[in-house]
C-alpha cells in the first residue's frame, strides 16, 4: 500500500474518515427537533434542510434516497432520525437503509410522542446512547481504494481555472490511479465545455449521457426566458474576471484531471463500489451539490476557490485550495492550501497538488481543516427541481 | 507583488489574454504564452486584476477564444490592448433572453 488513511470501518465495508452521530430530520418540520438534540449531545452532527413535504413524487423520491444515503454515509458511525408522522419522505425505507448500514441507528416521532418537548427529551436520550456507543470505535490502516472523494469549486474567479481548479486535478488523477473513487459535478457549469467531458467518457453511451444533462440543465435555465448571467457566472465569478459561463466551465473541468470518465451518478445515488472518475449530476450551488457528495460517499471533499468561499459540510472534511493569492492572504483562517503560489510563478502546479494530496491524507485520517475547526458545519440542503406545491 | 505585469495566454488560438495584475490605461503586459515565451501588449484601458486584455483585433461577432475554446461571442469591435469582459463579450449559451 503506496499511501494510506486512518478510518472507521463500518459494519457494511465503507470506512469513515469521522466518527459522528447524524441527526437526520425527515422534513423541515423536524428540523428544530434535530437542532435541539444536536445542540446537546456530544458529537452529534443535524443534517437540516427544508424539503419532504408538499413536494411532487419525483423529489419526493430523491428526498428519500438522499436521506438514506446520507444515514449510510461512513461518517456518521450512527443514526437518529427525527420524523414529524406526515411528511411525505417515505420514513419506513429510511429505517430500512439505516438497518442494512448495520450501524446502531433509533428514530424520534414528533406527533406520536406528544410534540416538541418530549420528542426533544426522547431524543436527547437516544442520541446519548448513539454517541456512547460509537465513541470507542478506533481508526485502523486502509489503503486509498477505500477513498470517495468529492470535488467542488465555489467563488471562482479567474485564477480558478488556472491554478487551484488544476491542483485538485493532479489530486484527482492521483486518486484514480491508486484504486480510489473520485466524483466531480456542477453540471450547469458544464455549459460551454461538455464536448471536452464527452470526449472522455468511457463508452459512447456515457459521452451521449453527459451531453443529455447538460442540455437538460441549459433548458432549464432558459426556460425562464432570461440571460443566465449573474445567476451562472455569479456577480462574484464576474468581478473575478469571470465573463461567460463558457469560460467559467473550462475553468471548472479543470479540476476533474485528465482521466477517463466511467459514468453519471444520480444526486442521491451512492458511489457503492464504483471506481475512477464519474459524474454526479448535481447543481453548482454549494449547500446542495456537497449534499450529493455527500450523499455519493465521499469522506471528503477538495473544494477551489478564488474569491473565498468559507462553506464547510455537517459531516464532512472539505479542504479549501485558494487559486488567488490575495485572497488567500486575506481568508487565511479559512484556506487550508495556497494555489495562489502558482499564479506568482513561486510553485508548480504539481508541487501545489501534492501539497494537497499529503493535506488529504492527513485529513482523512483525522486532521482538521481550517473549515471544521470554526466549526462551519450546519448548512445543507437537498436539490431538487419541482416546484413546492 | 513584483513590479512586472503578467499576463497568461493558455493556448495559443487564445485570442486573449488573463492579467494577473492591476493594470492602467497606458501600460504594458507581458503575455507568457504556453510555451514560455513573452509578448508585450500596449494596454488601452485600466483593467482589473484577473480580467481579460485582447491580444488581437478581434471584430463584433466573432468568436472570443481562451483555453483554446470559444468563451462567446464580441459584441462589438475588439482593438488588440482592450479590455474584455461583459461590455464587450456575451456568452452564447443559456440564452433564454434570445429568439430561436
Amino acid at each position: 500500500m503506496e499511501h494510506t488513511f486512518w478510518g472507521y470501518e463500518r459494519p457494511d465495508g465503507k470506512v469513515g474518515s469521522r466518527n459522528y452521530v447524524a441527526i437526520v430530520p425527515s422534513v423541515v418540520c423536524a428540523n428544530e427537533v434535530a437542532q435541539a438534540i444536536g445542540n446537546q449531545v456530544m458529537n452529534c452532527r443535524p443534517l437540516l434542510h427544508h424539503q419532504g413535504c408538499c413536494q411532487l413524487p419525483p423529489d419526493l423520491d430523491r428526498v428519500t434516497d438522499t436521506l438514506a444515503s446520507l444515514i449510510c454515509h461512513p461518517n456518521a458511525g450512527a443514526a437518529l432520525i427525527v420524523s414529524l408522522g406526515c411528511e411525505g419522505t417515505d420514513v419506513d425505507r429510511l429505517l430500512e437503509a439505516a438497518g442494512q448500514s448495520g450501524k446502531p441507528c433509533d428514530i424520534v416521532r414528533i406527533q406520536e410522542i406528544g410534540g416538541m418537548a418530549n420528542a426533544i427529551a426522547d431524543g436527547i436520550k437516544k442520541a446519548q446512547r448513539l454517541s456512547m456507543a460509537i465513541s470507542g470505535m478506533q481508526r485502523r490502516e486502509t489503503d486509498l481504494s477505500r477513498f470517495v472523494m468529492g470535488i467542488k469549486c465555489g467563488g471562482s474567479d479567474a485564477t480558478s481555472g488556472l491554478a487551484s481548479n488544476c491542483a485538485i486535478g493532479y489530486v484527482a488523477d492521483r486518486i484514480v490511479d491508486a484504486g480510489g473513487t473520485v466524483m466531480f459535478g456542477e453540471v450547469t457549469e458544464f455549459i460551454g465545455a461538455e464536448h471536452i467531458l464527452a470526449r472522455r467518457a468511457r463508452t459512447p453511451e456515457v459521452g451521449e449521457k453527459i451531453l443529455k444533462i447538460v442540455s437538460d440543465m441549459e433548458t432549464r435555465a432558459k426556460s425562464l426566458g432570461c440571460d443566465m448571467r449573474k445567476g451562472q457566472p455569479t456577480p462574484g465569478n464576474i468581478k473575478g474576471g469571470l465573463s461567460t459561463i463558457e469560460e467559467k466551465s473550462l475553468g471548472a473541468i479543470m479540476k476533474s484531471g485528465s482521466r477517463t470518465i466511467e459514468g453519471v451518478l444520480d444526486y442521491a445515488e451512492m458511489s457503492a463500489g464504483r471506481k475512477g472518475l464519474w459524474i454526479k449530476e448535481t447543481p453548482g450551488r454549494e449547500i446542495e451539490i456537497l449534499t450529493g457528495m455527500a450523499a455519493g460517499g465521499a469522506q471528503c471533499i477538495t473544494f477551489s476557490t478564488g474569491r473565498g468561499a468559507p462553506q464547510g459540510f455537517p459531516i464532512l472534511p472539505v479542504i479549501k485550495i485558494c487559486g488567488n493569492p490575495h485572497t488567500y492572504e486575506r481568508m487565511v483562517n479559512d484556506m487550508d492550501i495556497n494555489a495562489g503560489r502558482v499564479i506568482l510563478g513561486e510553485a508548480s502546479i504539481e508541487a501545489v497538488g501534492e501539497e494537497l494530496f499529503q493535506k488529504l491524507l492527513k485529513t482523512l485520517s483525522g486532521e482538521q481543516c481550517k473549515g471544521e475547526t470554526i466549526y462551519y458545519s450546519q448548512s445543507m440542503d437537498i436539490y431538487c427541481t419541482g416546484p413546492v406545491i | 507583488m513584483s513590479e512586472r505585469k503578467l499576463a497568461v495566454q493558455v493556448q495559443p488560438k487564445d485570442n486573449v489574454a488573463s492579467i494577473f495584475a492591476e493594470v492602467s490605461a497606458g501600460d504594458t503586459v507581458e503575455v507568457m504564452a504556453r510555451d514560455g515565451s513573452l509578448d508585450a501588449v500596449a494596454v488601452h484601458e485600466d483593467i482589473p486584476y484577473g480580467h481579460k486584455v485582447a491580444l488581437a483585433d478581434i471584430p463584433g461577432g466573432e468568436t472570443v477564444w481562451k483555453y483554446g475554446e470559444s468563451i462567446g461571442i464580441a459584441t462589438k469591435d475588439i482593438k488588440r490592448g482592450d479590455y474584455v469582459h461583459v461590455h464587450n463579450l456575451d456568452s452564447a449559451r443559456a440564452r433564454g433572453d434570445w429568439k430561436e
